[in-house]
């Protein structure tokens, strides 16, 4: 209340057909805890002010009490739909730091996991966006085809979306037998399911009058705001992580980096679609090839990394996530920073959304993909 | 006439003159207004219930689920369940609400749909009022819900509410137009306002054959119409779940949110009915000009069974779009109507004034 | 440019500044005063251009503040980082380079929240997460009995 009594008394006059709307923190379409001060004029939006902190776990401040097998737990809890990009970001980054060199296998397990990652992402962005553009049966779509994913990461890692799998020095164990037999499965059933998608939503001449030039994002904005992954691809911007600065089994395979110069709504809707196709490409390419070998190189009891300061940046389903650990020499991190992509990406909403309806402001939050935990921290 | 024993006049007849044997004039009026009110009553309410547990199943069907299923056979005593949770629910009011207009709001919403309700033909003889300008008070009628859906919008003394009121207000207001000119339209080709008159002339053939292309071009008109009329998807920006949270009755709960969510499917009911008398021929059978023995087995199946399946079939295509499309935008939502139903509207009046003219019909 | 072409290049373009190879990516270290004059021309040389900044974080060195600004080049795919120190560290403050990338804007803010470092000419420095009455908790002497448990 008294943020909006100071926004009132702050800002200019608000004149009489303006007014205030509170959308969120409890709001169908902020899919969590985010609570957007949204100034409109009718249905107009002038202004939109986003307010975070409500699900601010401090997670931060509790990497620097802990051991940093212990952080990789914690990171599932931040964007809890690419959780396994941030455990693998984490265990690269010690890594690096203590000069270990991972087994083949594990290169190539964690990339096909990281995959699959960003296509259960990837569906259930599409069917929630579908939700919020008023198409209620994508929801059904969407989590249809997320469920046979879970259920590979449930057999292997035996959780369905905090995995935890990677670790400093490896994978916390070997992928289930059936592991490649259901991963294999999976692809030739998705690729006779992802037509459907374009079938029953982007070919919709109803949702392309929607989308069309809405939420307009110039490649020079993107870049200034640091609006990264399929949202920042949209505007031209390519800043993907696995082409600049490959990791893990990146260099071994072939991929196109989707880019559209579109910049609004639809271009970043069709680069998610087909970013789904990619990553079926990838993972086809890596599945049959998982080299034999361990599945974790032998760590230290205790971990600790030198003095010094590590950086390290992959691409996670939202865009670039990087991890940035100053360690003192002893077990714990003396700082740890998530740069999270919903971050950035979200405070370029205002300068999208100015302008609009109010149902351009929800569909450009949807395309932006936010994951509230993975802002707030 | 074949259909004879279908025939409810005779019913309605004996009744009429048993009451009126044994009572006085008045009270045999009054007895009358009141099972004629509670017929409407429980009507409303058991087809209101089907109606919500059809939606879930169709909407079920759509998303390859099964719906619900859990509560009698098939799920079949959900919806009723669901009722009986909703009557038991606490209202909460905002404190700064209007207290009359939040309050009298839902009620003005029923009382329309019923007004509405009450000159629809559902089978020869069961029919309440028999107006001459039967279409013209349905398009009158059927207009009143809106200062509901606004006064709820504005007196809940909420901007999601007030936001989604005003959407409806300029949605429907605009809407309504082709509407009454598709039906109009029908008006033209059949000559009448009354709907006996008009269920009566598609006795050899509905009118949606008859009247050929510019009668097709009115109902389809009329079913895209009549689901913005009804704030159904993908018109349903009035309640758009992801923008507004609720609309109108975001602040609703209890049996005032029950009123609105029943009013919102009666009219679905009313939509479809009237879509279903006016071109698919009401309760008249399916006649084909010399056909006599198909026409006679036509004849057998009853009109209340005519009547109820076409308003289905109806109400199954409003569903079929509301599961299947994303929903509008405010200004498209405008555009369509005042750039393309409407001058198309206009000139299909005259087209079919000319078919009528040239006598270019069946 | 590799890092040690980056390397050279900024010793002679910033003599003043104390340029160092890192582990991973050139370190740049400047002084408050000469902080927004260089970020602004570490983005707008056109040999170096780096417009994106990536990464900003604000790190408690017990004996003053620091920001770490990880910058990135989508023009030359070149990376560095370029650090600050505060002098004081009850009280740190440093200049905003929001008006170079946007971006700072709102991780400076952050920094605001969890540091409580101040940015000078910042034009909207306001807590990000937390309410205004907390403390700054990414401080290493915050100390907070009720939620933090010490093991």
């Amino acid at each position: 209340m008294s943020e909006i009594r100071e926004v009132i008394i702050n800002n200019d006059r608000l004149a009489t057909d303006e007014y205030l709307v509170n959308m969120g923190p409890q709001h169908p379409s902020t899919h969590g805890v985010l609570r957007l001060l949204v100034r409109l004029e009718g249905e107009k939006v002038l202004n939109v002010q986003p307010h975070t902190g409500y699900i601010h776990s401090g997670i931060e401040k509790m990497c620097e009490a802990i051991s940093y097998p212990q952080i990789i737990h914690l990171t599932d809890r931040m964007d809890y739909l690419s959780a396994h990009m941030n455990n693998e970001a984490v265990a690269l980054c010690v890594e690096k730091a203590l000069q270990v060199e991972v087994p083949d296998r594990v290169k190539y397990i964690r990339t096909i996991m990281d995959e699959l990652s960003r296509l259960a992402s990837h569906q259930l962005w599409w069917c929630v966006f579908g939700m919020d553009m008023g198409a209620l049966t994508t929801f059904f779509y969407g989590l249809r085809d997320r469920e046979k994913i879970l259920d590979i990461f449930e057999e292997t890692c035996g959780a369905r979306m905090t995995v935890s799998y990677s670790t400093p020095g490896g994978l916390m164990f070997d992928i289930h037998p059936n592991f490649q037999k259901r991963v294999k499965e999976f692809i030739t059933y998705f690729r006779t399911k992802l037509p459907e998608y374009d079938k029953l939503l982007s070919g919709n001449v109803i949702l392309r009058e929607r989308a069309e030039g809405i939420g307009h994002l110039s490649l020079k904005d993107a870049i200034d705001f640091g609006v990264t992954g399929p949202s920042g691809r949209a505007s031209g911007f390519s800043c993907d992580m696995r082409k600049h600065h490959p990791y893990s089994a990146y260099p071994f395979v072939k991929f196109n980096e989707i880019l559209d110069h579109r910049c609004d709504t639809l271009a970043r809707y069709e680069v998610r679609i087909l970013e789904m196709y990619e990553s079926l490409s990838i993972i086809e390419q890596l599945i049959d090839n998982i080299p034999e070998g361990d599945y974790a190189v032998k760590m230290k009891g205790v971990i600790k990394l030198p003095e010094g300061e590590f950086y390290q940046r992959v691409e996670s389903a939202r865009g670039e996530f990087g991890v940035y650990i100053v360690s003192d020499g002893k077990k714990n991190p003396y700082r740890v920073k998530f740069r999270s992509p919903g971050f950035s990406n979200m405070f370029a909403l205002n300068k999208m959304a100015k302008g609009h309806k109010i149902a351009d402001l929800v569909a450009i939050m949807s395309t932006l993909d936010l994951i509230i935990p993975d802002i707030d921290r | 006439m074949a259909f004879n024993i279908y025939d409810f006049t005779t019913l309605t007849h004996s009744i009429h003159v048993g009451l009126a044997e044994s009572f006085s004039p008045v009270v045999a009026t009054t007895i009358e207004w009141i099972i004629v009110g509670v017929t409407y009553l429980l009507f409303v309410a058991l087809f209101g219930l089907f109606l919500v547990y059809a939606e879930r199943k169709v909407c079920a069907a759509f998303q390859q689920r099964l719906g619900p299923m859990r509560v009698g056979p098939w799920g079949l005593l959900q919806t009723i369940a669901d009722f009986i949770k909703l009557l038991m629910k606490e209202l909460i009011m905002p404190r700064k609400a209007d207290w009359f207009l939040y309050n009298i709001a839902p009620f003005i919403v029923i009382i329309a749909s019923f007004m509405a309700i009450a000159i629809l033909p559902f089978a020869p003889g069961l029919q309440s009022f028999d107006f001459d300008i039967g279409i013209f008070y349905l398009t009158a009628v059927s207009s009143v819900g809106v200062i509901g859906i606004l006064i709820a919008g504005w007196s809940s003394n909420n901007k999601y509410s007030l936001i989604g009121a005003m959407r409806s207000g300029a949605q429907i207001l605009s809407y309504e137009l082709s509407v009454s000119l598709s039906l109009l339209t029908m008006v033209v080709f059949a000559g009448s306002m009354q709907f006996s008159t008009i269920v009566e002339g598609q006795r050899d053939a509905w009118y949606i054959f008859s009247g050929h292309i510019p009668a097709m071009i009115a109902f389809i008109i009329f079913l895209i119409a009549g689901t913005a009329e009804t704030n159904r998807g993908p018109f349903d920006l009035a309640e758009a779940e992801s923008e507004l949270v609720a609309g109108f009755h975001t602040e609703y709960s209890g049996v005032k949110f029950a009123m609105f969510f029943l009013a919102e499917y009666i009219n679905l009911f009313i939509i479809s009915a009237v879509a279903a008398t006016v071109f698919l021929g009401g309760w008249m059978p399916l006649h084909f000009g010399n056909l006599e023995s198909f026409n006679h087995v036509m004849d057998f199946i009853p009109p209340v069974v005519w009547f109820f399946g076409k308003v289905l079939f109806v109400i199954f295509i409003i569903m079929w779009f509301k599961w299947t499309f994303p929903r509008l935008r405010v200004d498209q939502i405008l555009t369509l109507e005042w750039k393309y139903l409407l001058p198309i509207n206009l000139v299909n009046i005259l087209l079919m004034a000319l078919v009528v003219l040239t006598k270019f019909h069946f | 440019m590799t890092n040690e072409e980056l390397q050279s290049y900024l010793t002679e373009r910033f003599p003043e500044a104390e340029i160092k190879p890192g582990p991973q990516y050139v370190e740049m270290i400047v002084t408050n005063a000469a902080l927004n004059k260089t970020a602004r021309q570490l983005k707008q040389l056109d040999e170096i251009s780096f417009d994106y900044l990536f990464c900003l974080t604000g790190v408690d060195y017990a004996e003053n503040m620091g920001i770490v600004y990880h910058l990135d080049s989508t023009v030359h795919r070149h990376m560095m980082v370029l650090k600050v120190r505060t002098a004081d560290r009850v009280n740190p403050v440093i200049d905003t380079v929001s008006d170079v990338w946007i971006t700072a804007k709102y991780h400076e803010r952050e920094a605001y929240d969890l540091l409580g470092i101040h940015f000078n000419n910042h034009t909207d420095l306001r807590r990000l997460f937390l309410d205004d009455g907390w403390g700054f908790p990414l401080r290493k002497d915050y100390v907070d009995e009720v939620r933090i448990v010490e093991r």
